[in-house]
């Protein structure tokens, strides 16, 4: 079964280089090869997430391990190997991404600018991401995240769009510019992190599960737990380096804010519990007050920007860094029951949040503002979307039932046992106002008296309505069934924090 | 002592001398050449003594104990004529548009290849000055070869004056090196340095630093970088490609040899002395550049910048092994790739426009979608970024540094590569999202379009699977570091 973690990878590559050789005159046919490489990432991510076996110890399953560089230098035997493999926390986010990917094919349709470029990155992107959540070596960790990060800049530059604010505008081209310098200055920190840990490991690998059986010294561990937690967390929307989040989801083109705050903004938490708790868990409990505090912080003040916003997506932009906040108190509690609500948060925040840009989108692509003032009853016009963006909206706002519930429910619990009951109530404090600013907007944008300007307003087409139903199916499941994903994380959360 | 006095050893630089002079020759007397064809020819020279080079693999000897002919060199000569063809194709239509005198122009470019070949093979310092100055020589007459263009001619007498200044200097240091240790070749004097009687002497010191001067002016390692925008300005463009890569190359193949061989003893004394340098070569070469509008002078900056990260790897220096030397050339060998990219994409692009503005590049990639992405995969790769050469060489370069307890430079190395990609990300937006002049297609030239792949196909290889060119490196950073552990100066490692 090993061959399926190196056909993720491979597939979104391989699209690449067939993309490469269509000539741009058939946009029809990169629409095409799209589709069917989408659903082949679909099809195999979910045999990942199915296949996966239970059975305790490291929760490593389908390890492939293959040369690429060794015995030179300052390496040893098994100094920097291609080595891939999923756990029960890596299974959900592939899940989590080839179905986004999935639909964000779909949602990307009607992009006629150069698409065929347009799927070359973003097809680019989609094989870092992949790449981040399956590698075992930290070098490649490292490349495959860089690859996620690069091809940012010239989707959103490109395809993206500028906001227009009255007094000022928020140009896609500073959007684009802003979180390519914070990604790649966040992964400035990780970088140094990499290299100090190798050295004082003297393995003479990068191999993780090599890295991980090294007991380090506990000033060490203090020393570079932060670079690896802030690295990872910038990308994670960490407060207070959160704000290139909102102007680059705002600026992208709808498939790609869908990408970046569904799965990419999970790479920057999956890091941290990937890398720098795992490693350093001797770090991670000096540092995790910290973190916690970071993580209540941007929670509330996600919740509370969004509130102020009248611009439908700035306001998903800020839900989403209130979202990511909750993501980072549940890693902060260091306890099993708030680290699986994180990892169960990641995966709802990623189709939840997806499927909030995609109807977004899908309103802005026929409305042309995103003002959700100058909107009203849009309900009445099409029903489909307005019942969509309310399944994510109440999922957002923890809706029992609905997977956001699910992940929160634990992140709270797992606050209080860890201790930290203050910032539970202020997480339930952010969790309310989540629930207010949702509702006001449903209120104002969908429901209420029909605003006649949009009488020519139509429903979604028929590849958004597509998208967002399989995003649907999996907000609900996760909602009423969440055993899967559950047993699967703690078994592998678990043994990171040596339960 | 016998002296080895085996001419043919030095057939690949006979081949270059000959086919210098020839070109020049046929320029004169065969009116009928067409000077881009003057220009394959000399590829074809420059190609021959390559794969001539590639008879001495595996070999260890040396000529009359001057000139060593080990992997070192061999891996040398083979990458110096290889840079040189690339020199010439991307000349080829910029010279018959542009210049006057293809013949000479050929002629010194070859020479410079000869000196670079020479300056990586001298094993005694006045070998190594010689072979520098002729590539210098080369490079200041063609620095100001566009006779008519006062930015050209003010370009190559800054850079001669300049340069004149730092052989001096250099030259002085050899004469301090040689007065303390009693020997110009490198093996001696670091079996001198090693002896019992050896300690720290004030005029070796004056002579490492001095040496050091004359080295960082040729390599343009702040504070002695000065000359290189305007001589970047102002050169040809294929000259300042050739400035960038083979003077740059050749400059780092002799500082290596001599701070691996003959000054590997006094490690300790001068590496943080080097570190420094290297820190503020790569801050000032990376921050100035973020200010550039001209293309030339952009990678003029970001060129001090790359010595700043190449001069790590000789920070990083150790007796112990050759891990440093290796992650050194193999990061020079991916830079050098990167950058003749970089600057092969340019020289097409200003074939066709005549301009070299960074706005010019408005909307390059809808009138010539190759170029633009060829260029931008160059850009990645020189600021380090993965599936590119860059990541993967700088990688291993800075994991070499780390280990000689330079954690905290391999850190600003990291973070001006980060600020490389700002500067490097303002051309790629220009590209991609300006608005093109006008909105026709260029017309797609074969050959430099050929050069360019192959270079990007370079890139790609050492970004993707570095370990084939890892072990080529290695071997011949290996065989250099030997020549001071044979001297009984350095204990093997165990």
């Amino acid at each position: 079964m090993d061959w399926v973690l190196f056909a993720l990878i491979a597939i979104p590559v391989g699209a690449v280089l067939v993309f490469m050789l269509i000539p741009s005159r058939y946009p029809q046919l990169v629409r095409n090869v799209a589709v069917v490489s989408g659903f082949a990432m679909f099809v195999l991510s979910v045999l990942v997430f199915v296949k996966y076996e239970f059975g305790g110890g490291s929760g490593l399953r389908f390890d492939l391990q293959l040369d690429w560089l060794e015995n030179v230098a300052f390496l040893g035997e098994n100094g920097i190997t291609y080595h891939l493999a999923v756990d029960g926390i890596s299974a959900p986010m592939v899940l989590l991404t080839g179905i986004v990917i999935f639909a964000g094919v779909f949602i990307s349709w009607n992009i006629d600018y150069r698409n065929k470029d347009y799927f070359v990155l973003l097809f680019l992107l989609v094989s870092g991401v992949f790449g981040v959540f399956l590698s075992l070596d930290l070098f490649f960790l490292f490349f495959f995240y860089e690859v996620a990060v690069l091809p940012m800049y010239l989707l959103i530059a490109v395809w993206g769009a500028s906001s227009h604010f009255g007094t000022f505008t928020r140009t896609k081209e500073y959007a684009a510019m802003k979180l390519v310098l914070y990604l790649v200055g966040g992964s400035v920190l990780i970088f140094i992190g990499i290299i100090a840990t190798f050295m004082e490991a003297g393995q003479g690998t990068f191999d993780l599960p090599v890295l991980g059986a090294v007991t380090y010294d506990e000033n060490f561990q203090k020393a570079v737990f932060p670079l690896f937690a802030l690295g990872f967390g910038i990308l994670a929307g960490l407060w207070p380096f959160h704000t290139w989040s909102p102007d680059g989801h705002v600026a992208a083109p709808t498939a790609v804010s869908m990408l970046h705050a569904g799965v990419l903004m999970k790479l920057g938490a999956f890091g941290i519990l990937r890398v720098a708790i795992t490693l350093f868990p001797e770090g991670a409990e000096f540092w995790a007050p910290v973190l916690m505090t970071l993580g209540v912080t941007g929670a509330l003040y996600g919740a509370v920007s969004a509130m102020a916003q009248r611009d439908l997506k700035y306001m998903v932009g800020y839900s989403s860094v209130s979202h990511m906040g909750f993501v980072l108190m549940g890693l902060a509690t260091l306890t099993t029951i708030g680290v699986n609500g994180a990892v169960l948060q990641m995966f709802a925040h990623g189709v939840m949040t997806a499927l909030m840009f995609a109807m977004v989108g899908a309103v802005y692509d026929q409305a042309h503002v995103r003002d959700m003032t100058l909107f009203g009853g849009l309900a009445q016009k099409t029903p489909r979307l307005a019942a969509f963006f309310a399944i994510a909206g109440l999922s957002s706002l923890g809706l029992p039932g609905l997977a956001g519930f699910v992940a929160e429910f634990h992140i709270f619990v797992g606050t209080f046992r860890a201790g930290y009951e203050w910032a539970g109530v202020l997480g339930i404090l952010a969790a309310a106002i989540t629930a207010t600013y949702i509702l006001r907007m449903l209120a104002m944008a969908f429901f209420g008296p029909f605003n006649e300007r949009w009488a020519g307003l139509k429903e979604m087409r028929l590849g958004e309505q597509f998208g967002g139903a399989l995003l649907i199916v999996f907000i609900v499941f996760m909602g009423v069934w969440p055993a899967p994903f559950i047993d699967r994380i703690s078994e592998s959360v678990e043994f990171i924090l040596r339960v | 002592m016998e002296l080895n006095l085996d001419w043919s050893l030095l057939t690949p630089e006979y081949i270059l001398a000959g086919g210098a002079g020839m070109v020049v020759l046929l320029d004169l007397f065969w009116g009928r050449l067409r000077k881009d064809q003057l220009a394959y020819v000399a590829a074809a020279v420059a190609l021959a003594s390559a794969l001539t080079a590639l008879i001495w693999v595996n070999d260890d000897t040396n000529f009359a104990n001057l000139i060593d002919i080990d992997n070192y060199t061999a891996l040398f000569r083979v990458f110096f004529g290889l840079i040189g063809v690339f020199a010439c194709l991307a000349s080829a239509r910029f010279v018959k548009d542009r210049l006057l005198h293809a013949g000479e122009y050929y002629g010194l470019i070859l020479l410079s290849v000869l000196g670079a070949n020479l300056m990586a093979a001298a094993s005694e310092l006045l070998t190594a000055y010689i072979s520098l100055e002729l590539l210098s020589f080369s490079l200041y007459v063609l620095t100001s070869y566009a006779k008519f263009d006062l930015r050209s001619n003010e370009g190559g007498l800054k850079y001669m004056l300049l340069g004149a200044f730092s052989s001096a200097i250099f030259l002085y240091g050899i004469g301090m090196i040689y007065g303390v240790s009693g020997s110009t070749r490198f093996s001696e004097i670091a079996a001198s340095l090693s002896g019992d009687t050896a300690g720290f002497d004030m005029a070796m010191f004056l002579g490492l630093v001095l040496i050091i001067a004359g080295l960082g002016f040729k390599v343009a390692a702040v504070p002695f970088h000065m000359w290189t925008p305007d001589a970047y300005e102002g050169a040809p463009l294929p000259i300042t490609a050739l400035i960038s890569a083979l003077g740059k190359a050749a400059g780092f193949a002799l500082f290596l040899k001599l701070f691996g061989q003959a000054f590997i003893p006094l490690v300790d004394d001068w590496r943080v002395f080097i570190a420094v340098l290297s820190a503020m070569t790569m801050a000032l070469g990376n921050l100035v550049a973020i200010q550039q509008r001209n293309i030339k002078r952009l990678l003029a900056y970001s060129s001090i910048g790359q010595v700043g990260f190449l001069m790590m790897g000789i920070a990083a220096l150790t007796p112990e092994n050759a891990d440093a030397a290796s992650a050194l050339v193999l990061h020079l060998v991916g830079y050098v790739i990167s950058n003749l990219a970089v600057f092969v994409a340019i020289i097409i692009y200003y074939n066709w426009t005549g301009k070299e503005e960074i706005s010019d590049f408005a909307g390059a990639a809808e009138r010539a979608p190759y170029l633009a992405l060829a260029l931008s995969i160059g850009f990645f790769s020189l600021s380090g970024m993965p599936l590119f050469a860059g990541f993967a060489t700088k990688f291993i370069l800075f994991q070499a540094a780390a280990e000689q307890g330079l954690l905290w430079l391999s850190s600003i190395a990291v973070f001006f590569s980060f600020v490389s990609l700002y500067y490097y990300l303002i051309v790629i937006k220009e590209m991609y999202l300006g608005k093109p002049a006008e909105p026709t297609r260029f017309p797609t030239p074969w050959l430099e379009y050929g050069a360019l792949t192959l270079l990007v196909a370079g890139v790609f290889l050492i970004g993707l699977y570095p370990q084939p060119v890892f072990d080529i490196v290695e071997e011949g950073a290996v065989a250099m570091m030997a020549v001071a552990e044979a001297a009984g100066t350095v204990t093997a490692p165990p």
